[in-house]
């Protein structure tokens, strides 16, 4: 596993939709956890606003969403856009996720803001390599 | 699940046929000196020549878009032989939402199909006769509303219930575990589930209303050990549970059915459904001192795991659904769902699904393993790691106990750790390589993730869905409005009390009420679940 940030960084996982699959984010939120990040997770079934409110309550420095249920075009696009249209620095910080997104999905995804995505299969040292960069935007 | 029961045998006349390609003759069962198949404790299978009494079900699990396309599948799936149903409802009917409601947006269509009304549950058996093929219902927390729906249906089209097959999965316990489609709190979920096997009971007399279902403990990261310990242990809740409801138990608990995960250690998996069948015979013997071979006969549908499926290099997933459904096959499942090997991607595609069909039908026709009950029986291998199993799951289950009894274990969410404990675990094993996933972690290629043939769901046809429904709601006439409303009434009035809430639900089906509705009306009197999700 890689080594501790240098600062703390905040994250912030949440499941947003209907979908259970909670196995990935929960690994992801531990070893995230065990290699020095701070971690809030939301749990599932939570509605764009509260992610929003929670990612501009805590100030987290990255915000990472999960979903299996193929719901994820339309939910994480929601998100994204509430968070911009709340005020959170979206280009100064970074939105990530993960799931059941396939190939064709990914190019909007990344035009939505998503810098990270993480299809099934993705190592936990990869997701900490990422958020470990200082700025993942150009 | 099906009823294997009633096709036993005809060994005398069937043995003298099976023999080997070199013309060997094949007995029915291996020798062991010890236990026999189609005997209690049922270790080496619930009958006593198994497949060569009748094959087991191949029911794939489907459903997505509409009720249109998904009755479309269907038909499409029962031509290609098929032979029973299963349906994939999408999360918002799952967890009792119109297609309309604010709740549902972007799932609407994704995992299944939408049913939010009687009209559709019609739609979506269109030309399917339910007195005919027997249907298997993804369903848990809704469970007794798309009961009453199926019910309604059938009495629409002048079928009598009590000739209705199928399996409804009504497992709540595992949806708190794992699957995290609770609607209320756990005492009001537990009283919908034992209304469903008390009315079933009643009035289905071929329907199992329960599938214990250890599959999803097992994908959210269980070992195969706590897979089969934590299904027990359900299972007894529910026993339990309907025994302090003055339930006979004797009668329901021939209603139970389980449902099991196959996943890639191929001799451990074996090992573990044997197990779980002695486990099973003896708890129903000696805890609930039931002695009738219907109730102590576990009975199981199996899927490959979905968690064993690849993103990467996905056309190797056909090879690894080839061995765990071999596995199930060796281990003497009663029906099997083969994955399709996109659906780490997306949902299959029909050139997909095909492919997992055929899997199994090459497995019945070309392997032979079909011709001998449990052929793997005697191996010491296999012999030693079902006693394993076995004496460890009944480790688990007296932990349980101590702890306070399932209920408690899974209210408090220790289950829930021990599983996120196992899981974690399972992960780190891939990440140091200990663990070897081909195409993950070891043998990659470079090769850009190929998304040719992924299965699209037309994204139009959430939209389409929602104006639908909210159309259907608003061409209700003032009478079927009424009608609608001194159902729900009554409903909520029973909810309040403790009659068996079916007879309510049928009735605001036939009236017309959406499943939020009669959702909506429980919640009032029920309350939301507020724990953890």
């Amino acid at each position: 596993m890689s080594q501790a940030p240098t600062k703390t960084k905040r994250i912030l996982l949440a499941k947003p939709g209907l979908d259970g699959h909670d196995r990935g984010v929960k690994v992801i939120l531990r070893a995230l956890w065990e290699a020095g990040f701070e971690v809030i997770y939301t749990g599932m079934r939570v509605s764009p606003e509260a992610i929003v409110q929670a990612a501009l309550q805590e100030d987290v420095d990255a915000v990472g969403l999960s979903n299996h249920s193929g719901a994820h075009k339309s939910i994480f696009k929601v998100v994204a856009e509430k968070l911009e249209a709340a005020g959170f620095p979206v280009k100064e910080r970074i939105l990530f996720c993960g799931g059941a997104i396939p190939p064709q999905d990914i190019a909007e995804l990344k035009s939505l803001g998503y810098t990270g995505i993480f299809p099934p299969g993705t190592s936990l040292e990869e997701i900490i390599k990422f958020l470990n960069q200082e700025n993942t935007h150009e | 699940m099906s009823d294997t029961s009633t096709h036993s045998n005809s060994k005398s006349e069937d043995s003298t046929l099976r023999k080997t390609p070199s013309g060997i003759p094949l007995p029915s069962y291996p020798e062991t000196g010890a236990e026999i198949p189609g005997a209690y404790p049922y270790t080496r299978g619930i009958h006593e020549t198994m497949y060569q009494g009748r094959l087991w079900t191949m029911r794939q699990y489907s459903g997505f878009g509409s009720t249109k396309e998904t009755n479309q599948r269907f038909r499409y799936l029962l031509e290609q032989g098929q032979m029973g149903l299963s349906v994939a409802f999408d999360l918002p009917t799952q967890i009792g939402y119109d297609s309309d409601a604010p709740e549902a947006l972007g799932e609407v269509g994704k995992v299944g199909v939408p049913i939010s009304t009687l009209e559709d549950m019609d739609e979506l058996f269109d030309g399917i006769d339910l007195s005919e093929v027997s249907v298997s219902m993804t369903i848990n927390s809704s469970a007794s509303i798309l009961l009453a729906f199926f019910v309604a249906l059938a009495k629409k089209r002048g079928i009598d219930p009590k000739v209705l097959r199928g399996t409804l999965q009504n497992d709540i316990l595992k949806e708190f575990i794992a699957r995290h489609t609770q609607r209320f709190p756990l005492e009001p979920s537990m009283r919908l589930v034992i209304d469903v096997l008390e009315y079933s009971n009643l009035s289905l007399p071929k329907f199992n209303s329960i599938s214990i279902s250890g599959y999803h403990i097992r994908e959210s990261g269980s070992t195969a050990i706590e897979e089969v310990a934590f299904t027990i242990s359900n299972a007894i809740a529910y026993l339990e549970s309907a025994k302090a409801r003055n339930l006979p138990i004797d009668a329901l608990a021939r209603r139970i059915s389980f449902f099991f995960n196959s996943q890639m250690n191929f001799i451990e998996e074996i090992a573990k459904f044997r197990a779980a069948r002695r486990i099973w015979a003896k708890i129903i013997k000696e805890r609930f001192q039931i002695d009738d071979e219907r109730s102590s006969k576990l009975r199981f549908h199996t899927q490959t795991a979905g968690a064993a499926l690849t993103y990467q290099e996905k056309e190797n997933n056909i090879v690894r659904v080839a061995i765990q459904a071999l596995a199930a096959v060796l281990g003497g499942t009663q029906s099997l769902h083969t994955n399709s090997f996109d659906e780490a991607l997306a949902l299959p595609t029909e050139h997909s699904a095909k492919i997992a069909l055929r899997t199994q039908q090459i497995i019945a026709h070309e392997t032979g393993v079909a011709d001998v009950a449990d052929p793997l029986g005697g191996s010491p291998l296999i012999e030693e790691l079902t006693d394993t199993i076995e004496a460890k799951v009944n480790e688990t289950l007296k932990e349980i106990e101590k702890l306070g009894g399932p209920l408690k274990a899974v209210e408090e969410g220790t289950i829930q750790r021990w599983i996120e404990n196992s899981s974690y675990h399972f992960q780190q094993q891939i990440e140091k390589g200990e663990r070897v996933v081909v195409s993950v972690n070891k043998f990659k290629s470079d090769e850009t993730f190929d998304d040719e043939g992924v299965f699209v769901v037309d994204p139009e046809l959430e939209n389409e869905r929602i104006q639908k429904i909210q159309n259907r709601k608003k061409q209700r006439s003032d009478e079927q409005l009424q009608s609608i409303e001194a159902s729900l009434k009554s409903l909520r009035e029973a909810a309040q009390g403790s009659d068996n809430l079916l007879p309510y639900l049928i009735e605001a089906a036939e009236a017309g009420a959406s499943i939020g509705e009669m959702m909506g009306t429980m919640a009032q009197v029920f309350g939301e679940y507020q724990g953890d999700l």
